[in-house]
């Protein structure tokens, strides 16, 4: 093992410029990669916000009694699509216009009569707040005999679906595309290193070395050079990052974890690069 | 040691490279194996040391068979073979102990023993002086020096040499090959393919095996024997 690292180690000394090089194109590719991952995050995260408001209104009927209120919250509590369940009383829902619809204040100032119904407001919980699920527990709250109406602005939440679908489908297949350019420059640069070694390998298989104890500084040498790339792209997206949160929109990065799993896949595709260009070359020798 | 028997090699592009051949190199032996440019030495000795399958026969090296090795098993033969080319083949970033080293590293050796092995085939081949220079820093003939104590230091069966004095003028044509009769004097059994016809007739009596265009035209052991049956 100690040979297997000193010979990582050299071959890092011997060739420093081609080294720098692999690992340099190995973290712009990765960059990219970056980049392209930091607008899914905003994008899912922009999208996450807006669904934060999908919630389903049951307007109560006029003199239902509180109590048959109560027991119903607790009922739409316990349906699984269900976050949180408000109830709105009628008093609650004009001060709530009066202090949300300025335009309309005289209006609601002059009144004699409370014109506004008490509803219950109907959080669902993330993975639910989709037109299927909405439509679904309007259903349920249709069903009881206290709702008079349910409104949960169908249209909007059927735009929000559709367009979730397509960032989800453009992000997968930008993403795939990103993922195969880096897979193949990473790979290529990697089979130039092995390459410039080739006479070496050949020298080892010679002398009797086994193909695992050739394969194995190669190895360690590609997923160091993935690593070291997947910090510099991590270090260049954040600078990146940087300069767009601050002069041209507010944007969010990676979280600890994402950035983490960043670095891994930068030397997981280094090792495998390094298993593909020395299988390969193992058995052109 | 080394046992050919109707060994034929065909490539797909370029056809026959060797067609029913077969000659035996016994134990501690001296041979030549000679022929013309093309005439199949190099994929003789490249079957011998596996770097290549016969398509059909058999080769036998050292009690291991071509027809049953793994490709596991190929580190195995080629530690009991010493391997020298016309090229030298070394490390152009590694001293001369360094290269010769290298052979044992990369097999296992323990790191105590590496040393005092190094110098002791380095001054067999009479480099113990320049053990610390680079190959760029050493004549042709003391490059092939530095490759026959990297193939000897694995104490090898067998040395197998492809034109080792291809690249080298007279004089050290001269000393390499006194260096490689020693070796064999020593014990190790010595195949050597050459197109060197001189370097041949200066060894009276000793086992040649002639090639032409992939064929045994001539093995000086199977004339022996045919004299000695009449």
């Amino acid at each position: 093992m100690r040979l297997i690292l000193r010979e990582v180690f050299l071959a890092f000394r011997r060739a420093p410029l081609l080294s720098t090089l692999s690992a340099t194109t190995i973290a712009f590719s990765l960059f990219v990669f970056g980049l392209f991952g930091l607008v899914t995050v905003n994008l899912q995260r922009a999208i996450g916000d807006v669904a934060e408001r999908v919630e389903v209104v049951a307007y109560i009927r006029k003199g239902t009694p509180l109590e048959t209120v109560t027991l119903g919250l607790s009922d739409i509590e316990a349906i699984p699509q269900v976050e949180s369940a408000t109830h709105i009383t009628e008093a609650e829902a004009l001060q709530r216009a009066r202090r949300d619809l300025r335009e309309f204040q005289d209006i609601f100032q002059d009144l004699e009569v409370n014109p506004l119904p008490a509803s219950i407001e109907v959080r669902l919980r993330p993975e639910f707040r989709t037109a299927d699920a909405a439509s679904q527990v309007a259903g349920m709250l249709r069903a009881m005999n206290f709702v008079e109406d349910v409104r949960f602005g169908q249209d909007w939440v059927e735009k929000l679906d559709r367009l979730r679908a397509i960032a989800g489908a453009v992000g997968f297949v930008v993403g795939a595309a990103f993922a195969l350019v880096a897979v193949i420059i990473i790979g290529t640069t990697i089979r130039m290193a092995v390459l410039q070694r080739s006479r070496e390998i050949s020298i080892m298989r010679l002398v009797g070395a086994t193909d695992g104890f050739i394969r194995l500084p190669f190895l360690l040498e590609g997923l160091l050079k993935g690593v070291l790339g997947g910090c510099l792209a991590l270090a260049m997206s954040y600078g990146a990052w940087a300069l767009i949160d601050s002069y041209l929109i507010p944007a969010a990065f990676f979280t600890r974890t994402q950035s983490l799993i960043g670095i891994c896949a930068g030397g997981l595709l280094g090792l495998l690069g390094s298993m593909v260009s020395v299988g390969r070359h193992l058995k052109d020798v | 040691m080394i046992k050919f028997t109707d060994v034929t090699k065909e490539y797909p592009k370029t056809g026959y490279a060797l067609q029913h051949v077969s000659f035996h190199v016994k134990k501690g032996e001296f041979a030549f194996l000679t022929g013309h440019s093309g005439a199949g030495k190099s994929t003789a000795l490249k079957l011998t040391y596996l770097d290549e399958r016969p398509t059909s026969g058999e080769v036998r090296v050292s009690g291991f068979s071509t027809s049953r090795l793994s490709g596991r098993d190929i580190p195995m033969l080629r530690r009991r073979l010493g391997i020298i080319f016309q090229d030298f083949r070394l490390l152009e970033d590694r001293t001369a102990e360094e290269n010769v080293a290298f052979a044992l590293e990369v097999t296992g050796s323990r790191r105590s023993q590496i040393g005092p092995r190094v110098m002791r085939v380095l001054t067999q081949v009479g480099l113990a002086g320049k053990a610390h220079q680079y190959p760029r820093e050493l004549s042709g003939g003391e490059q092939q020096r530095v490759a026959i104590a990297r193939a000897l230091v694995n104490d090898p069966v067998v040395l197998l040499a492809d034109e080792p004095t291809g690249n080298l003028d007279e004089r050290a044509t001269r000393g390499i090959f006194q260096l490689l009769r020693d070796i064999n004097a020593s014990g190790t059994a010595v195949l050597m393919a050459t197109h060197d016809l001189d370097l041949v007739r200066s060894m009276p009596g000793v086992h040649l095996i002639e090639l032409q265009h992939g064929k045994v035209v001539y093995d000086s052991a199977e004339d022996a024997a045919a004299a000695a049956a009449t």
